[in-house]
This record gives C-alpha cells, structure tokens and sequence, in this order.
C-alpha cells in the first residue's frame, strides 16, 4: 500500500472537519502510513469466500411504533442550557451559506 | 481494615449486620479518595454531595428494614463515558469540557435502581482510545502498584479506583480490551460480556459493533453481582438482545473438575515477555490440579486480529465521532467566522492527536478507492476470526491466555509510537471482533525495578458463555492467593 503523502492528509482532514497545523499534516502522515503500513498484512489473507460479516452475533430488525415520544422537561433543560451558542430555545450558528475560507 | 478495603459482598453484610452505615462506608472512601486522587489522578469529578445524601436515604431505609436493592448503600465509580442525567461527562476529552449529560445510561440506571452509591467519574484515555489512560485531555493516571507506572487503558480510572480501594467497584467499557487490560495492569479483575449482553444506551459510542460495558471489582463474585444488575437487553438499545442464561454469585459452582478448558498456541508468541508466560503456564497447571481438562488448541488468524481491529475500529469511530462538531454542545471554537472553520476549527483544537489519528484512520479506510481494500477486507477476516473461536469452542468450554503481553509499563515509556501502544492489545481483540465475552483476574506478579506490578489472567468463553467464565475465574481465584495482595500506597 503506498505512503500516505502529505496532500492526502490534508484530504482526509478535509473529510473529517479537522484543522490541522503543517507540522501536524506530517507527523500525522508519518504515523498514518507506518499504521497503514501494519495493516497492510490483511492482504495475505485469503478471503475469495467469505461474506464481510459487520455484526457476528444474532441479527434482527428491531422496530418500534413511529410515535412522538417527546423529551423529558429535565432532559430539554439541560440540553438548552449546553447549547454553546443561543437566543432563546434556538441555537446560533455562523451563517450557513457564508463566505468559505480560502485556507482549509 | 477501614470498610471501603472490604469487597462488596463483605460491605453488604456489614451494612446487613450494622456493623457500619452506609454513610460511614461512603465517608471511608471519601477520605481515601482526598487523600490519593490528586497523586494518583483516578477521578476527574467527585460526587460528594450526591453520594452522602443517597448514602443517608439507604441508611434510613435499611433501619426500617426495607430492602433498597442488591448493591443497597455500595459506593461505585463510573467512567467518564458513561452519561447521568445532569452530570458533567467528557470522555476525557477537552471537546466535552463543560458537557452536560441529558439522560442516564440504562446500566447506570439499573445500579441506581438496585441501590448503588456513585463517587464520581473517572479517567480515561480520550473517547476509549488507547490502553494506558496517558491519552486523557487531563492528565495520565498512575498505577497504584507503582506510580510511576500506567495502569493500563482505556478504562484506566476504573481500574486504579478498584485497585487502591477509593471504591468497592466500578464500570467501565471494553471495545479492544480497554475494561480487561487495565484490570490486568492494576490487579483487579475486569469483565466484558457477550455483545449484546449489556445495553449500550448512554454510553458514548466509540465502535458500535465492539463496544460493552462491563464491570471492574476485588472478586470474580462481586462482578457476577454487577454484571447481574446491568444485563438484560433493553428496547433503547436494539442490539441488545434477551439474555439465553443468567447466573448470580450465590450459583457459582465452586469447582470446574472435567471442565474443557483449552489454550491457544498462537497466543504464546515468541518473544513474549517471560514472566507472563511463567505465570500462565503456572495458571494452568493450577487449572489442572483443580480438575480441569487442559487441551491445546488452534486460533488460526490470531496474527491479523489486531489488523482486523484497527481499521473496523477506527472506521466505526470516525462515524461515531462525527457527532463533535462544536455546534449544539461542547467546546466551540470562538475564533470561527464561518461555519466549516467552526467544524475544522472546535474538532481540530478539541480532539486529542490518538483520537484525530483514529478518525482520519477510519475515513481513509472508509473512503472511495480504498473501501474494498481496507474495510471490506477486514470485515471478511473478522468472519474469519469468529469462526476460528466457533471451531475452538467444539473442543473446549473455555479458553485460558495472557490479557496483556507486559505488566505495567512506565510512564512515556510507549506513548510516541501509536503501533507500539496498539500491540498491548494483542491478547483482547479478538474477543470483541468475535463478540465473546472475557474476563481478567489477577494471576500473579512480575517484578520490575524492585517493585511488583500485576499480571493478569484471561478466560474467554463462547457467546453467552459467561457463567462458565465466571466459574472457572472464580475457583481459579480462590485456589491462589493474588487478590489478597494490595497496592501500597503512601
């Protein structure tokens, strides 16, 4: 598998919503690729039959009534009060449709 | 011996018998706790208020004969990612600072119900991630048995409260090893049970396919007992599932003659350390003596579990941590003009490297071009490696192996390379890509630098398979004379 680079990084940081500094960009590339690296050795298994099994144990769909069970009055009170930005019971946020930075 | 020195079966005959209040055992660990917490850094919130007062109401009621419950007035501490409505919770994590929980775990409710009494809240590594608690946005805890020393992790805080006596029990969770390897590095004994066993509603999801809550204790006893008050599925949690078998303390059987308990060769690698592997082969010698049946016996894919493990792991973590963006709680960058930057900019600052590491890690090997390579594989070889124990256990009732390849290792000693830290859990992960459950007891001691640091011992049962683990952890126990040894702490 090849090394991850530097511009990958940033890629993947991208992804992920993470601002990374140009020193951590390569440490992370470094430490990423020695992981990936480690990783790697799966390719020697040889896997032509199995299925890809995400959950091994008993499976089954699990539903419920689509009903409107609401929040507990704590539960909202605590929620609102952890809101890091508010007016009233609506949270703030930059605006969405803003200006993007130039640098990611 | 001061009453929170005792295990939690000996508390509820005390609080039974009057021999003290609940109050009075609150208080000894209290007092334990202010005298060790800031050296030892184990709780990063303490609950005293909350705790003598629900102390005093378990008093008043046990006067009036009432029964409050199976772990009535019992003081417990819980790891910092396990939600209570109310209480701050940070997954040891600078991006939760402040956070508040809006509701409590079904496993933390349960011990409510059943009377229980919480401390506080523990360390760990940030969000799970990492075996020896150094991880944490504040601060590593230290060994008991040498602070010098980690006490394993991620569950580290659980583990280290167990161990110096600052509490009669505690939970923590397992998603690679993270309840059973701190139980080995710090000589208590820690359980996960079969995924599915124990719901996961209210706790801060890391990889939903591995995670448990499990609990840590000075017994194999009093972990059946918590572990009987937690089980149970739970319509909050739909991978939860109804419990086949249950066992309570009282019916564990107190010998395992003809038990089939088998050893796999894969886990005895070359080079491992040889104070380990002394103790285990003492183990089950020990094992024999007692009757059991030893057989050896093959895990084939033993040598790519731990590759298994991170990528499935860090895959199902970037999705599970997407969650922190700074936008409806936790830490927000205040420097942000503009939305992404509020993303890039709260996660980035917030998140610690091993925790940015793993999301980047998990994206990667989730993204387009490099999905069928790395998930899609690892996903074919967990099948693979689930088959192997499935295979194993036609053979055997239980497996016995090493929890941890070391003991205790130092401070610094493993925190800059990630790869070095990773293969601490080479004896765990198995155990949760196959979804068994597995507990660690204390097997012995090596010494290093004129100090004795603890060595664990694993049992690994099949699917369901926990009151066979418990029987033979629990006889196991009581033949040997490690749990009667504690940390010296001055």
């Amino acid at each position: 598998m090849a090394i991850l680079t530097q511009e990958e990084v940033e890629h993947i940081a991208e992804l992920v919503r993470l601002k990374l500094t140009p020193e951590e960009k390569q440490r992370f590339a470094e430490q990423l690729s020695s992981i990936l690296e480690y990783v790697a050795k799966l390719q020697d298994v040889d896997t032509s039959a199995v299925a890809a099994a995400a959950y091994i144990l008993d499976t089954r769909t699990v539903s419920r009534q689509d009903e409107i069970s609401g929040c507990s009055d704590a539960s909202r009170a605590i929620i609102l009060q952890d809101m890091p930005d508010r007016e009233g019971d609506l949270l703030k946020v930059p605006a969405v449709f803003g200006e993007a930075p130039k640098d990611f | 011996m001061t009453p929170n020195q005792l295990t939690i079966a000996e508390a509820r005959k005390g609080l039974l018998n009057k021999q003290f209040s609940s109050r009075e055992l609150v208080l000894a660990c209290l007092d334990r706790i202010k005298k060790f917490n800031s050296r030892l850094n184990v709780f990063l919130e303490i609950w005293e208020q909350d705790a003598l007062s629900l102390a005093d109401q378990i008093d008043q009621a046990l006067s009036k004969h009432e029964d409050p419950g199976p772990l009535a007035g019992i003081p417990l501490a819980l790891k910092d990612v396990l939600l209570v409505q109310g209480k701050e919770i940070t997954a040891a994590s600078r991006l939760l600072k402040g956070h508040r929980a809006a509701y409590t775990a079904t496993a933390v409710a349960r011990l409510e119900k059943a009377g229980a009494v919480f401390l506080g809240r523990t360390n760990m590594d940030e969000f799970a991630m990492g075996s020896s608690t150094e991880n944490s946005a504040f601060g590593p805890t230290k060994n008991p048995w040498d602070t010098e020393r980690v006490p394993g992790g991620s569950s580290g805080g659980s583990a280290a409260a167990v161990a110096a006596d600052l509490c009669l029990g505690a939970l923590g969770s397992d998603t690679g090893g993270s309840i059973r390897q701190p139980a080995a590095l710090s000589g208590v004994v820690g359980l996960k049970p079969t995924y599915g066993r124990v719901s996961r509603y209210g706790l801060m999801a890391m990889a939903s396919s591995l995670d448990q809550i499990g609990p840590l204790a000075k017994t194999v006893k009093d972990a059946s007992l918590l572990l009987s008050v937690i089980e149970g599925d739970d319509p909050l949690d739909s991978t939860s599932l109804a419990l086949t078998e249950t066992t309570v303390p009282e019916l564990i059987p107190e010998d395992i003659k003809g038990m089939r308990i088998g050893i796999p060769k894969e886990y005895f690698i070359p080079g491992m350390d040889s104070e380990v592997e002394t103790m285990v082969r003492q183990a089950i010698q020990k094992l024999e003596e007692l009757g059991a049946e030893i057989r050896e016996v093959s895990l084939p894919r033993t040598e790519y579990a731990l590759a298994t493990y991170y990528v499935i792991m860090p895959s199902e973590v970037s999705a599970n941590l997407a969650r922190y963006d700074g936008v409806r709680f936790g830490c927000r960058a205040t420097s942000a003009s503009s939305l992404p930057e509020l993303y890039t900019q709260s996660r980035g600052a917030g998140f610690g490297n091993e925790a940015r590491r793993r999301i980047m890690l998990g994206a990667y090997a989730l993204s387009s071009g490099y999905y069928d390579a790395y998930y899609k594989k690892a996903q074919q070889v967990r099948t693979l490696i689930a088959d192997d124990f499935r295979q194993a256990f036609r053979q055997v009732e239980c497996l016995v192996t090493p929890t941890s390849p070391i003991p205790a290792f130092k401070l610094g000693e493993r925190f800059a390379d990630p790869l070095t830290m990773y293969l601490a859990d080479i004896f765990t992960v198995s155990v949760n890509l196959a979804g068994l459950p597995a507990i660690s007891v204390p097997g012995g001691f090596a010494e290093r630098e004129g100090k004795k640091l603890p060595i664990g011992l694993q049992f690994i049962g099949k699917q369901w398979g926990e009151s066979t683990i418990l029987r033979a952890a629990h006889v196991y126990e009581q033949a040997t004379e490690w749990k009667k040894a504690r940390p010296i702490l001055l």
